[in-house]
């Protein structure tokens, strides 16, 4: 057990940590929640600085256009760019950290050089389309249909929550290939075009008031059989490597994040006297404790799969069951810390409280979360 | 970095548990509770053979020369047995109370608040202190943990974070031991006609046992590689505190837990849950409390960051 970063890594973390000093000074503050057309130019442009100064895909393998860094590597990325307040990944979180992912693993060569470097350069934003109105926890159970027709498939059905719908190119899309085959095996994984003829986005607002999420309608979407990711039908085992992305690192860099947000609370309460309540001082003490400790956790789990060389394992949903509650505790601090101006949707803690509501469900939900840990991990016999 | 343990770690794990199992199983454990017989100095002097509390003592003051970090992976195994006895305070002891380090000495510490000493009747010597103070017995919760009241105690603040961080992994040990016994009954124990394990409401019970358990579990490793690795000593203390603080958590939450999980018998002196549960209490009061750790916590919070 070493938690000594070699001189190759300590130079790599100096040399992005001058960079990181030198470009952030200069960037403007990222739009609001309303503007999203906004938000996606200023989230693509942060991406293409990165990917100029060398930053982009990292860990991700040379051939999908990445830069072969070890696991470490991005994990020390992670932790400068949050330590610094560098600007979130924001509309380019699915592509990077979860579909771009899933097609460097199982995607064809060709399929990795049509995707993977415009995700890396800022070119183009991806959505996830996997939950239906009546398909969320029970993923498996989807019906979006997918009819083959020469070299496409025809699409028809509806996507629901699909976060950056709106500002999105192109989407991780489940359908349904094969509609007699039990219910986890007729499933495919597909790349969609977003402004394909048929597709329509209906924009949710959500409870903190914006519109990240939206409805997505399918009606008659042609979609060439050359997008699909992995075999037909077996899209459930493509889906399940997507998802332990998704829950195993694609939060990662938010610890940090968090433990900033931390610091700020606590530099607050102690000019608003609120520092004085020995039972607040001591929640901020024990979830100042508790981000260290996910800290750690992360670094265990980058090490695990760094050692295994690999896709990271269900132990994500240890740390995602971990760190949503803890995110959703420290916002409840943060209420407290500001009193009533917590009532004021002007206080970025106020968005971010409201935003944190989202953790135990979005990605899967706390209590999935526990059925995997029990039933994967513990080996519990699954219920009736 | 590579935060996993090595081989050599591996093998010192798989070691100490063959060696608690084949000496310090089920029925010795159940033997001390009735015996009433905590500290078996046989066992403590096969300990101190092992190099229990020499671990990391130089070699060329007869120790193992190994570092924190292993006396972690040690001190889990310990607490995963239930294996009872003043093991933080004779550890801490060794090379500084002669006998600690083999074993042939019990040590304890004035490492509890409130006046009270545990396994005063059994010790030698206590940490810190020039002889044994007298005492009075006081009944305790845990029945392999004796307690006495003293008049005042020897000032062991130089020894408080190592023995937090020793404490802490005996608390992940029975973290995961009574996760262990909650899944195993889960499994096996049946009503409405399948296991109880198949019900969501136990499911999840285990799931969160798991989950306060692996991240006290890396607290405490990393607590332990940090502070030996002396990245900053502010920083490596506030991280101790973390470990003990969620550690403890851990500890007492899974035994509750898994006294639920047992139903009826989980409330039975048969059943083990108890014992882990009482340890885990007494462990809570030992070298660094939940509040102490919250203070210096949020202290350290404050000064952190620009
Ligand atoms: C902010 C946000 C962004 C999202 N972004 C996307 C996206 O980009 N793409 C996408 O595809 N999806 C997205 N989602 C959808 C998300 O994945 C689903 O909301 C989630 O999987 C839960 O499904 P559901 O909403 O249908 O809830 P349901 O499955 O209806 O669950 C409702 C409640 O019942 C509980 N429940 C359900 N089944 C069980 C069970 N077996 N055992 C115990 N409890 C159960 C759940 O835990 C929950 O509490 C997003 C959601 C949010 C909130």
């Amino acid at each position: 057990m070493d938690l000594a970063y070699t001189q190759e890594e300590q130079e790599f973390r100096a040399r992005l940590r001058a960079w990181l000093g030198k470009v952030l000074p200069e960037l403007p503050a990222r739009p609001s929640p309303d503007d999203w057309p906004g938000r996606r130019a200023y989230d693509l442009g942060w991406q293409r600085r990165l990917y100029e100064a060398g930053y982009a895909g990292l860990h991700w393998p040379v051939d999908a256009g990445g830069r072969g860094a070890t696991p470490t590597q991005h994990l020390i990325f992670l932790e400068e760019t949050e330590r610094a307040g560098a600007p979130y990944v924001g509309a380019n979180f699915v592509g990077l950290l979860h579909a771009g992912p899933t097609i460097a693993a199982e995607g064809t060569a060709r399929q990795r050089a049509r995707w993977l470097p415009p995700v890396l350069r800022g070119e183009e934003v991806w959505c996830q389309g996997f939950s239906e109105p009546d398909a969320g926890s029970d993923l498996a159970s989807l019906r979006t249909r997918a009819v083959r027709d020469g070299d496409a498939y025809v699409i028809t059905g509806s996507k629901i929550w699909t976060s950056h719908a709106e500002v999105a190119d192109w989407c991780e899309l489940l359908v349904r290939t094969d509609a007699e085959a039990p219910k986890h095996r007729g499933i495919s994984w597909l790349a969609m075009p977003m402004d394909a003829p048929g597709v329509t986005v209906r924009p949710l607002r959500t409870l903190a008031g914006s519109t990240e999420f939206a409805e997505v309608f399918l009606d008659e979407v042609r979609v060439p059989v050359a997008n699909r990711v992995g075999a037909e039908n077996d899209g459930w085992r493509v889906t399940m490597v997507t998802l332990s992305f998704e829950r195993g690192t694609a939060f990662v860099g938010e610890v940090v994040a968090c433990r900033r947000t931390l610091g700020e609370l606590a530099r607050t309460a102690k000019a608003n006297g609120r520092w004085d309540d020995a039972v607040l001082r001591r929640r901020l003490g024990r979830l100042y404790g508790e981000f260290g400790a996910l800290w750690r956790l992360t670094q265990w789990n980058v090490s695990e799969s760094e050692r295994s060389g690999g896709v990271p394992g269900i132990g994500g949903s240890v740390f995602k069951l971990a760190y949503s509650h803890a995110r959703q505790e420290l916002y409840e601090v943060a209420a407290q810390v500001l009193g009533p101006l917590s009532l004021s949707l002007e206080e970025e803690w106020t968005l971010d409280r409201l935003s944190s509501l989202s953790y135990t469900i979005a990605a899967g939900t706390s209590q999935i979360q526990r059925n995997i840990v029990a039933e994967r991990i513990l080996g519990l016999p699954k219920g009736r | 970095m590579d935060f996993q343990p090595t081989e050599e770690q591996r093998d010192l794990r798989a070691g100490v548990r063959d060696l608690l199992a084949g000496r310090y199983g089920r029925e010795a454990l159940r033997a001390s509770v009735d015996s009433g017989v905590c500290v078996d100095r046989g066992l403590w002097r096969e300990l101190g053979g092992a190099g229990f509390f020499a671990l990391r003592l130089p070699e060329s003051e007869g120790g193992v020369g190994l570092g924190l970090a292993e006396a972690v992976i040690v001190f889990e195994e310990a607490g995963r047995a239930l294996l009872p006895g003043p093991l933080v305070a004779t550890h801490l002891a060794a090379g500084v109370v002669p006998g600690a380090a083999s074993g042939t000495a019990v040590v304890t510490a004035f490492d509890l608040g409130g006046g009270l000493v545990s396994y005063l009747g059994e010790a030698d010597a206590v940490l810190g202190a020039p002889g044994l103070p007298a005492g009075s017995p006081v009944r305790s919760a845990d029945p392999l943990t004796p307690l006495h009241r003293v008049p005042a105690g020897a000032d062991v603040s130089s020894y408080t974070a190592e023995g937090a961080v020793l404490t802490a992994a005996l608390q992940v040990g029975s973290a995961l031991r009574t996760l262990e016994l909650a899944v195993r009954y889960a499994g096996e124990r049946e009503q409405f006609g399948q296991p109880i394990g198949a019900f969501q409401a136990v499911k999840h019970l285990c799931a969160q046992m798991l989950v306060r358990a692996e991240v006290a579990r890396t607290a405490v490793y990393a607590a332990a590689v940090a502070s030996a690795s002396g990245e900053g000593s502010a920083a490596g203390s506030s991280e101790i505190a973390a470990a003990k603080l969620l550690a403890d958590e851990a500890a007492v939450a899974n035994a509750r837990d898994c006294l639920q999980v047992h139903g009826g018998m989980g409330f039975t002196w048969e059943a083990d849950v108890h014992l882990h549960l009482k340890r885990a209490w007494v462990r809570a009061e030992q070298w660094r409390t939940a509040t102490e750790a919250e203070e210096l916590l949020a202290a350290e919070l404050l000064g952190s960051a620009p």
